[in-house]
């Protein structure tokens, strides 16, 4: 199966934006595992604007292929200026879409850039109170991005066991 | 998505090194030069046709196997067998000794790091025939311990697969001692080789090894695709895999792909002539890249062997904390080509077999390259190559999160 990139991944693979570690981030997640050779963490600096939550700046560092370099970098571009809030609503498919569309194989690296985002948005939940809009249980969407971390964490181990 | 937007975007450097023979071969002009008359000017007839070009052809095909068979000290040019790839070959091997005992119970033994065309054809004849499939473990560098190989032997065995050399990380396997093992447990048994990475680069007798089926491939000793043989020693039945109307070869049927045949003849000879001197340039030259890989990037681990029981064009190495895909990627951006055994780019989000087998974690296989050396580059290609690994490594460090390394 040929593993065709869109021109806008390998521009944003040659040049990415808000490449690199962020010192004065209010939140830090991410999403993967090397084992899975994938991870994508991202720091958010979050400010109230007009007195919502808004993301003022964002940056990421990445291991992992073109793909997921690509994803994270789009990612922090999408969320720039937006409030947590229409942050929380950014899909894979829109950063799939923004990438001129990633090859179906490398879906989860889009599946994980959103993991790593909403799991940023929870850590900054977690000792302030939590917005209406913001969902109690895990929503389908951060369970994908789970189920791609746990997957090959279980084949992983599966082989571990094979191996003694 | 358009291929040309891409290659636009990719752009084309200023230099350009092709180091994934693994993959795909570069194939120089001595050799297309050699098959391109034999397209349209002479010999293009079907070499089992009564006519001029159909015996021109089958005339061709007859000096190709005797030097091939020359070669690898075989008895008789009749025991060379062509098929149209190195996958091919293996096949038929294989499945061709399955088929021939597919009325009896009976165990197939492969090592842990044979090539996927001997793996799955053993698996696929498992679940045709109910053979056992027994696969032996290779140690940290790949090679198989003869004391536990032999503990796989039982009179059950028929067919046994190891490769003389291994296509990722270049372990010289003991062959003969191996083949003395089985043969001494059980004469009948079959004792196949995958020699497609040690053919022209190692010199070999098949019958100083004492093997029965040998794989040859002419993609990977600069011949064209199209081309693979099977050496089957005088005396080992086995039966056509695939079905259809009979040219020359009774193994494999279907047309004989007469310009590759020329091709791989060809590719052989360059190969054959200065042999030991070509060797030793690619030893050299091999010896240079992994030197210099080592001296001037830290946390670097060599996958396979190191000394004389490593292939002379096999360099593979994992650069930690970065993951293969996005080096092959960084590096084509640079001019220098080469492939990764990363789960990325297996499309089966795994990474490879060869690599887990050797005890490499995920994380070390997914940041393994593989090169391939051949004595048509330069110890200029190899400056070129290190000063941009360099670089290259260096970027992508700087992108990821796992910090195992200070970036200077």
């Amino acid at each position: 199966m040929p593993l065709l990139y869109s021109p806008k991944v390998l521009e944003i693979f040659k040049n990415p934006k808000n490449l690199g570690k962020m010192e004065d981030a209010s939140v830090v997640a991410e999403a993967g595992s090397p084992a899975c050779g994938d991870i994508i963490k991202i720091y958010l600096k979050i400010e109230k604007v007009d007195g919502e939550d808004t993301i003022v700046k964002a940056s990421f560092e990445s291991y992992g292929c073109a793909a997921n370099i690509a994803s994270a970098s789009i990612l922090t571009e999408l969320v720039k200026g937006k409030t947590i809030k229409e942050a929380w609503n950014i899909s894979w498919k829109q950063i799939s879409d923004e990438l001129g569309g990633l090859p179906s194989i490398k879906y989860h690296c889009s599946i994980l850039a959103v993991g790593a985002l909403k799991r940023a948005i929870r850590k900054y939940y977690k000792d302030r109170q939590r917005p209406e809009w913001l969902p109690e249980e895990e929503t389908p969407e951060e369970k994908q991005a789970l189920e791609v971390e746990r997957l090959i964490e279980r084949l992983y181990k599966g082989l571990e066991q094979v191996g003694t | 998505m358009s291929v040309k937007e891409l290659l636009k975007s990719h752009g084309t450097p200023p230099r350009e090194v092709y180091f994934d023979l693994e993959n795909s071969p570069f194939v120089p002009k001595e050799v297309v030069e050699e098959m391109l008359p034999y397209f349209n000017k002479y010999g293009y007839g079907n070499p089992a046709i009564t006519h001029k070009p159909g015996w021109e052809a089958y005339g061709v095909l007859l000096e190709a196997k005797e030097f091939i068979a020359k070669t690898i000290c075989a008895e008789s040019p009749e025991e060379i067998v062509f098929t149209h790839s190195g996958t091919e070959a293996n096949n038929l091997a294989v499945l061709g000794i399955a088929l021939k005992n597919r009325k009896r119970k009976g165990k197939i033994v492969v090592s842990a790091i044979e090539h996927l065309s001997v793996t799955f054809a053993a698996e696929y004849s498992s679940k045709l025939f109910g053979h056992e499939v027994a696969v032996v473990p290779v140690d940290e560098d790949g090679f198989i311990d003869p004391e536990i190989f032999e503990a796989y032997m039982s009179k059950d065995v028929f067919l046994v697969s190891i490769q003389t050399v291994n296509h990722e990380i270049g372990t010289i396997q003991n062959i003969k001692e191996l083949v003395k093992i089985a043969k001494d447990y059980n004469p009948d048994v079959v004792f196949h080789t995958d020699a497609a990475e040690a053919y022209a680069r190692l010199r070999f007798s098949v019958k100083d090894l004492g093997v029965d089926l040998v794989t040859l491939s002419s993609s990977k000793i600069h011949g064209p695709r199209g081309a693979g043989a099977l050496y089957v020693r005088r005396g080992i039945e086995l039966e056509p895999v695939i079905r259809g109307q009979i040219s020359v070869e009774k193994l494999w049927p279907g047309a004989e792909n007469i310009p590759a045949i020329v091709g791989f003849k060809k590719a052989a000879e360059l190969a054959f002539d200065n042999f030991e001197e070509n060797v030793k340039k690619m030893k050299n030259l091999r010896d240079m890249l992994m030197e210099g890989i080592l001296d001037r990037v830290p946390d670097v681990l060599v996958n396979g062997p190191r000394g004389n029981l490593r292939a002379p064009d096999n360099v593979n190495v994992s650069f930690l904390y970065v993951e293969g895909e996005a080096l092959t990627i960084e590096l084509s951006l640079r001019g220098i080509y080469v492939s990764s055994a990363s789960a990325c780019t297996s499309r089966m989000l795994e990474p490879s077999h060869v690599l887990l087998a050797i005890g490499r974690k995920y994380e070390e296989a997914h940041g393994s390259i593989l090169f391939k050396i051949s004595r048509y580059h330069s110890e200029e290609d190899i400056n070129y190559a290190l000063e941009n690994i360099v670089e290259a490594v260096k970027r992508l460090r700087e992108i990821s999160p796992i910090k195992g390394v200070k970036n200077e």
